[in-house]
């Protein structure tokens, strides 16, 4: 069916949906990239009218990628909730913005609504809102989850420490680690990504971890960022697996592309649970994901970055995640071209990420060839934390010395924590304080040589 | 904590981190110290310098007319092409435009073009132009004599701007090659502004998937040396012509340096 709208003398067509959405969507280097892109700036707004008019079940009968042809549109469909839907069933798309931001969507409303969207809904409307309405919608949303701590409750910004070393070498990363725990940091996850693939590096890297937080008590969880499949093998080999990880996409074809299926992660997810690792809560997997990933494999069939992202967290929240997070910046100008288009791609992905409910985080980076640099992480950082986002990536310095990236450093954490007043997760807190890290108000105490901490290293104590 | 009386005292405007020593274990930048919970300025000013070196590596031009000099003066012929990204701006949004030759370029080639060599090296300036400016010439004086003693031909050197390591796809196919080597800079992060990559391609041709080509990167002194890089090189395209294929199907088992399949990435974890 095609889609058409007119502004003054100008009709504007659009052959399918898909089309429209893309036409729809906030400028980005990506869907240019990929010839998807409004081609002029009145196009876009035509493309955004016709939206706003499109009442929100049109998403549920016209798939923008085939039931036949891809699994992550059958997730979609069949685990849509329809009794969830209900209460905005009649809305538009453009209803459906208005509705989100009045006082009749709050934290318990939305919650009971998640299910009955799907990643297409939350996209579309997201098209049509400004940072400031993905921010205020965002905060309403609240998505708690736990392993060995609780995250995301209201008030609450946990971290994710990640000790990367160019050659995973153990003291490297043990003295990022430490580092990071004296700044506060490691809340969300200690999460390391491997430089190797092999087997018995990572074990060590996971023995090295749970040494670390069994030696202290360290109510966190830890995980290296290792593909699923190498995940399985670890748990079968009996190392100390918290949290499985793999990076997923939005398309059957993109996530294959990654080396993985639902079913495949279905038996991830079933071996971590059977682990029963977690004291507080059985939320046992993490995932990563990032605008432009389907387009990279070539497995986007014409559906915007943006979208696709979305349609990653159907994947996502079928597995109840303890953390997602978007890695925004790292993929490069060909995606997200500059501070602007990043800043907007962080705050699409918090939005459409909390509101089908996932514990959402975000690696707030960038790199060196992007046209973005620290001020434009301040900015992101500051609005993110906000909106009330789970979780943020923290590096030492900001400078990531594996990926060759830079994101947030464990400064900027306690930035935004000055800033806007928010707590670490409630265990970790009480413990940072028992460990004389912080004080009972969460503020760094003044060094001291008699942190129980620095006996990992005794030539530093 | 404790108040402080005017004049303040400066040293004490920084909170000093008592585990600095760890510092020695990891390039990693920790142990920063803080004033209030934020950078002190000593760092905020050194990690500027550090992205102000990795933005230079990848905007300023590779300077062709002086590279081509120094090759020349060391016995080489070259060829400078230019892809169809127009400037710097497209080149990064438009990394389809990086991969193909501007037309007046392949026009060029297909006239340099005669029955063949073995081997084509193809220097392009990549995300990096310092990483060229420093390493192509001392690289390919390494791997010279080791291209003689193996009794691989070399074809022209040919100096590529605004070029996507795929470029050498075309560039191979034009000249008849058996191998492309594609030079080239990598993305530079804030300790590595220079990293010098080489992607080894079989039988060349547009349309070439990542996944059929050897990757050895981090080459520069720093990280993987001239020399090491260039036997690392020369026992690839020795394998490689055994088994009549570069790629995943040719793993490497050379000695101990780093060789990994090009096109992995982080969210390939």
């Amino acid at each position: 069916m095609a889609y058409t709208h007119t502004i003054g003398a100008r009709r504007y067509s659009f052959p399918d949906l898909k089309t429209v959405m893309a036409k729809a969507t906030p400028e980005r280097s990506g869907d240019r990239l990929a010839g998807l892109a409004a081609e002029s700036a009145e196009e876009r707004v035509a493309a955004r009218m016709l939206l706003a008019e499109l009442p929100l079940k049109t998403f549920l009968t016209e798939a923008l990628i085939p039931y036949e042809a891809d699994e992550v549109t059958r997730l979609i469909v069949d685990s849509h909730d329809a009794a969830a839907f209900a209460p905005v069933a009649h809305l538009t798309v453009g209803d459906f913005r208005n509705w989100l931001l009045s006082d009749a969507a709050d934290s318990a409303t939305l919650a009971a609504l998640a299910p009955g969207l799907t990643p297409e809904m939350a996209a579309a409307v997201s098209k049509l809102m400004r940072n400031q309405d993905l921010i205020l919608a965002a905060k309403k949303c609240r998505v708690v989850t736990a392993f060995r701590n609780t995250l995301g409750l209201p008030g609450r910004l946990a971290v994710r420490l990640q000790p990367n070393h160019p050659t995973d070498d153990a003291r490297g990363i043990a003295a990022s680690m430490l580092d990071g725990l004296l700044y506060g940091a490691g809340d969300a996850v200690i999460g390391i990504n491997p430089a190797s693939d092999n087997l018995s590096a990572i074990a060590d890297l996971l023995r090295l971890m749970d040494s670390v937080r069994e030696r202290f008590a360290i109510p966190t969880q830890s995980c290296v960022l290792t593909h699923v499949t190498n995940a399985l093998e670890l748990i079968g080999r009996g190392a100390p697996v918290d949290l499985v990880f793999q990076s997923v996409a939005g398309t059957e074809q993109a996530n294959a592309g990654f080396g993985v299926s639902l079913a495949l992660l279905d038996e991830a997810h079933q071996a971590a649970l059977a682990l029963k690792r977690g004291t507080l809560g059985d939320n046992v997997l993490y995932f990563e994901t990032g605008q432009g990933s389907a387009l990279s494999a070539n497995a986007h069939w014409g559906v915007d970055q943006q979208t696709c992202e979305a349609r990653a967290y159907a994947v996502a929240r079928r597995f109840r995640p303890l953390l997602v997070n978007t890695v925004v910046g790292f993929i490069g100008p060909e995606y997200l071209y500059d501070g602007k288009q990043i800043i907007r791609a962080g705050l699409e992905d918090h939005f459409c990420g909390k509101l089908l409910g996932l514990p959402m985080g975000c690696d707030i980076c960038y790199t060196n060839h992007a046209e973005a640099d620290q001020d434009d992480m301040d900015t992101l950082l500051t609005l993110l934390a906000a909106a009330g986002v789970n979780f943020i990536i923290s590096v030492p310095g900001a400078d990531d010395i594996m990926l060759n990236y830079q994101s947030t450093s464990f400064h900027d954490a306690l930035y935004v924590r000055e800033l806007l007043g928010l707590k670490r997760a409630p265990e970790f807190e009480a413990w940072l304080e028992s460990m004389r890290i912080t004080a009972g108000d969460g503020r760094l105490l003044p060094p001291s040589g008699e942190l129980p901490l620095l006996g990992l290293f005794p030539e530093a104590a | 904590m404790s108040a402080q009386r005017f004049p303040y005292d400066v040293k004490l405007l920084v909170t000093v981190d008592p585990w600095a020593e760890l510092a020695k274990h990891t390039a990693a930048r920790i142990a920063l110290g803080r004033c209030g919970g934020s950078l002190p300025t000593a760092e905020t000013l050194r990690f500027a310098l550090s992205h102000a070196q990795a933005r230079d590596a990848v905007h300023s031009p590779l300077d062709t007319v002086q590279l081509a000099a120094g090759l020349a003066e060391a016995g080489f012929s070259t060829v400078t092409v230019a892809s169809a990204a127009r400037d710097r701006t497209e080149y990064l949004q438009r990394p389809d435009y990086g991969r193909r030759l501007a037309s007046p370029s392949h026009v060029r080639l297909v006239a340099a073009a005669d029955k063949g060599a073995d081997v084509v090296l193809v220097i392009g300036d990549g995300l990096s132009s310092r990483a060229i400016a420093r390493h192509a010439l001392p690289f390919v004086l390494e791997l010279r004599p080791l291209l003689e003693h193996a009794g691989l031909t070399l074809g022209p050197l040919v100096l590529a701007t605004q070029a996507r390591v795929a470029l050498g796809d075309e560039v191979g196919e034009l000249l008849h090659a058996r191998f492309v080597v594609m030079l080239i800079g990598e993305r530079p992060g804030l300790s590595s502004p220079d990293s010098m990559g080489l992607y080894l391609t079989h039988a060349p041709r547009v349309g070439r998937m990542d996944a059929e080509r050897n990757c050895i990167s981090n080459v520069r002194p720093e990280g993987l040396p001239y020399r090491a890089a260039a036997h690392k090189l020369a026992w690839l395209l020795d394998a490689a012509g055994k088994l009549g294929a570069t790629g995943v199907g040719l793993k490497d088992e050379s000695d101990s340096a780093r060789l990994a399949t090009a096109g992995e990435g982080r969210l390939g974890g």
